[in-house]
């Protein structure tokens, strides 16, 4: 793997740096949080003109067949700007997970999603399954017509609330907790049976808990081999786990630095809060956690185009683990030393914060994925 | 490893519990257990309860209408009061501003504000914090000018805790420039509902409005509500800081928040498993009382000092540091063992007029993470912990 970027990897930075700085400053964000899908449908139009909506998505399915670490590239700046748009949920989460299920449905689907037509949002993640992915209660069953019908309840489903199609894990075969036995469906989220609560999330996105009562759907519906969604599922969220890191890498950098800032020109004892020797050594303690999180992100996101397997899922969980506890660390102690000011809403640092604390709730904390990472060495 | 009681403290555990059971609201009860916010209404009628009973003022002199409890007993009442689900007294009357008035107001002042303290009847708030005066708080600039027989009064206080209802503001104003910082500073008694005062809350990161700015605009105090000396005002607002050191440690209440993790750690499961039997999460929670068992010890030690007539001293620092550490470290794992379901934020779930509808996720859930993200502030609060290191690294080491 290489540990430079090349010079489109550059620009394509750059350009999204711009991008963000001029649409994304916190008080736009503050706006486009205000509306009625919690995102912005003209951002995200915007996102598409770009080619950012394709830039992970294949060419053959009508992307630009960007790597992992293109991908990283601009997650590390969503992060910077505390991007609300649903770009994790539709096209990390959703495209892969049809692009590695279903070569048919990919074909026909992904071009849309490029284009920002469509929105997806993966319905796996069930009430009492916690970070466990072969854990899927929801039950399929044939409707001897062709047809399943589904029942269950889905959990937190990222922006599950505006999502046009929900990806939707239901067990087939096998019991509750085995990875065989579950099977993928398409659901459109307006038809019958289906019932979506939805919610801001305490970070500042939008998601639903999602409530399937005897849908119907057609077997058309299914996505991939029947029973073999586990397979599908893991490597996709191994993925998001370095995406949603490499997010992380991006708020952390943005934390330190708001907090570097405001201890230069924070005086108390008559003297900035940046001149006492034992609040330096501690911004130097975020910083250094930091680097050290970037730098493993990187290696992480090369890994998920490089390795297959047990290698490939260790190098997500390490990254993963090492964003939970640093992603912490550093947002505590950004908080602390903002004082008063850091417990404000009107401050972005405590928005970091957030953020940052819910991505380690999302597939998977430190602790799970360092047991995961033990587990598979 | 619990305290070995005396039958004498045992009965009146037995006795402060029967009295719990028998007069503590119960929709009072359920809104703490459920971590719902408490209205006004909801605190003083619990305190109004209290001062029936005669147990308003665990902390005040028997003279005045406190209990004469001993350490123990206080200890007891504190942790009974938390396990059943009561309301926090609200400390900024009782517990912050009363003894200063006792030890340095004058007789009408003791007669004019203590008695409608132990009643409930005014609700106090703190003016001490500015937005330029944090852990450096002698570096306050809030003016009183003397004109005649008032103070008028110029400037703006802030991360005022429940201003919003109160109708008295205890605060630290300048009425000097000369000399060393800390002494030009005089304790003003403030109405709350005088021309010139006004109040805009601040909304923090978990959404909640408990904080304010309270700005002072040519506001006319009268002299008469001046404590002690002008220019001496330091003096009694470290005295009440101490005060508020030790009781800031709050180890019932953390014991409550323990015991209610320990049953959602048993409710929620973890790879088809209780998460308690997780063995990280496990022995995580182990620390966390271990820690608090270590806190209670020296709060313990502390109060039966000062049962003995030593005041607090530096060593209240430790209890404010430690204190806080258990406290938001049992929000961590609370937040932590709701897992994805810390993710939706739904204040209507835990807003004081209740709500209709169930929350998405477990009851338990919805104030979990605002209660996390809330919980930073107790580091930063009541000097910051690093203000208290820098206190005991001084007073206590010598350094």
């Amino acid at each position: 793997m290489s540990f430079a970027l090349t010079d489109d990897q550059r620009q394509l930075a750059d350009s999204i740096a711009r991008f963000l700085d001029d649409k994304y400053a916190f008080d736009a964000r503050r706006r486009i949080m205000a509306e009625d899908r919690g995102w912005s449908p003209a951002i995200w139009a915007e996102f598409a003109e770009l080619g950012w909506l394709a830039l992970p998505i294949a060419e053959e399915h009508g992307g630009l067949g960007g790597t992992t670490v293109d991908l990283a590239l601009m997650m590390e700046h969503f992060g910077r700007s505390l991007v609300v748009e649903p770009f994790v949920a539709s096209v990390v989460l959703g495209a892969e997970t049809i692009a590695r299920a279903d070569e048919a449905k990919a074909t026909e689907l992904l071009p849309a999603v490029a284009e920002g037509k469509m929105t997806l949002a993966l319905a796996h993640g069930e009430p009492t399954s916690r970070y466990d992915l072969s854990r899927v209660g929801t039950t399929a069953a044939p409707d001897g017509k062709g047809g399943w019908r589904l029942s269950g309840h889905k959990a937190v489903v990222l922006h599950g609330d505006s999502a046009d199609r929900l990806i939707v894990s239901a067990r087939t075969g096998g019991a509750e907790a085995d990875r065989d036995g579950i099977t993928l469906f398409l659901v459109d989220s307006a038809i019958a049976g289906v019932t979506r609560r939805p919610y801001p999330t305490i970070d500042g996105l939008r998601g639903a808990d999602v409530i399937l009562d005897d849908v119907s759907v057609s077997g058309d519906a299914v996505l991939g081999p029947v029973g073999g969604a586990f397979d599908v599922l893991e490597p996709v969220i191994d993925r998001a786990c370095v995406a949603l890191s490499a997010e992380a890498v991006g708020a952390m950098g943005a934390t330190v630095q708001l907090t570097a800032e405001y201890m230069k020109t924070r005086e108390q004892f008559g003297r900035p809060l940046g001149s006492f020797q034992v609040l330096q050594h501690r911004a130097v303690e975020m910083l250094s956690a930091s680097e050290f999180a970037r730098a493993l992100c990187y290696r992480a996101a090369g890994a998920m185009d490089a390795t297959f397997g047990a290698e490939r899922s260790r190098a997500a969980s390490a990254i993963k683990a090492e964003i939970g506890r640093a992603g912490k660390m550093i947002g505590e102690e950004a908080v602390q030393l903002h004082g008063g000011m850091g417990m404000t809403n009107e401050m972005a640092v405590g928005h970091y914060f957030k953020r940052l604390r819910i991505i380690d709730t999302s597939f998977g904390n430190a602790a799970h994925h360092l047991r995961r990472f033990a587990t598979l060495g | 490893m619990e305290i070995v009681l005396s039958p004498e403290d045992e009965a009146f555990r037995q006795e402060v519990r029967g009295f719990l059971a028998e007069k503590l609201p119960p929709d009072i009860a359920k809104k703490t257990a459920n971590g719902f916010r408490l209205a006004k209404d909801d605190h003083v009628r619990w305190q109004k309860i209290l001062h029936a009973r005669g147990w308003m003022a665990p902390n005040w002199p028997a003279e005045h209408g406190g209990t004469g409890w001993t350490p123990m007993r206080k200890h007891i009442f504190d942790e009974e009061c938390a396990l059943a689900g009561a309301p926090m007294v609200i400390p900024f009357g009782v517990t912050m501003v009363a003894p200063v008035i006792m030890k340095f107001g004058n007789d009408e002042q003791k007669a004019r504000f203590l008695p409608r303290i132990l009643s409930s009847e005014d609700w106090w708030c703190q003016g001490y914090s500015e937005p330029g005066s944090g852990s450096d708080l002698a570096s306050l600039r809030t003016k009183a000018v003397l004109d005649g027989d008032h103070y008028v009064v110029n400037g703006q206080k802030t991360w005022t805790t429940l201003a919003q209802h109160a109708d008295w503001m205890f605060t630290l104003v300048r009425t000097a420039d000369t000399g060393k910082r800390q002494e030009g500073i005089t304790f003003l008694l403030i109405d709350m509902k005088t021309p010139g005062v006004s109040v805009t809350p601040i909304t923090t990161i978990d959404g909640g409005v408990e904080i304010n700015s309270v700005f002072l605009d040519d506001v006319r105090v009268p002299v008469a509500n001046r404590i002690g000396d002008e220019d001496q005002g330091w003096t009694y607002a470290k005295y009440l800081l101490g005060h508020e050191r030790t009781s800031i440690a709050a180890v019932g209440r953390s014991k409550a928040q323990l015991r209610k993790l320990k049953a959602i750690a048993r409710a929620e499961m973890s790879d088809g498993r209780p998460l308690i039997e997780d063995g990280d999460f496990a022995r995580r929670l182990a620390q966390i009382e271990i820690d608090l068992l270590a806190l209670e010890s020296l709060v313990l030690r502390t109060l039966y000092a000062e049962s003995a007539g030593k005041d607090p001293g530096p060593e209240a620092s430790f209890l404010k540091i430690k204190g806080t550490e258990v406290q938001q470290g049992l929000t961590e794992l609370l937040m932590e063992a709701i897992g994805p379901y810390a993710a939706p934020f739904q204040p209507e779930a835990f807003r004081e007029d209740g709500w209709n509808e169930e929350p998405v996720g477990p009851d338990y859930g919805p104030a979990l993470a605002p209660l996390y993200f809330n919980w930073r502030k107790a580091s930063i609060y009541g000097g910051s912990n690093e203000i208290q290191k820098n206190i005991i690294a001084k007073m206590v080491l010598g350094l």
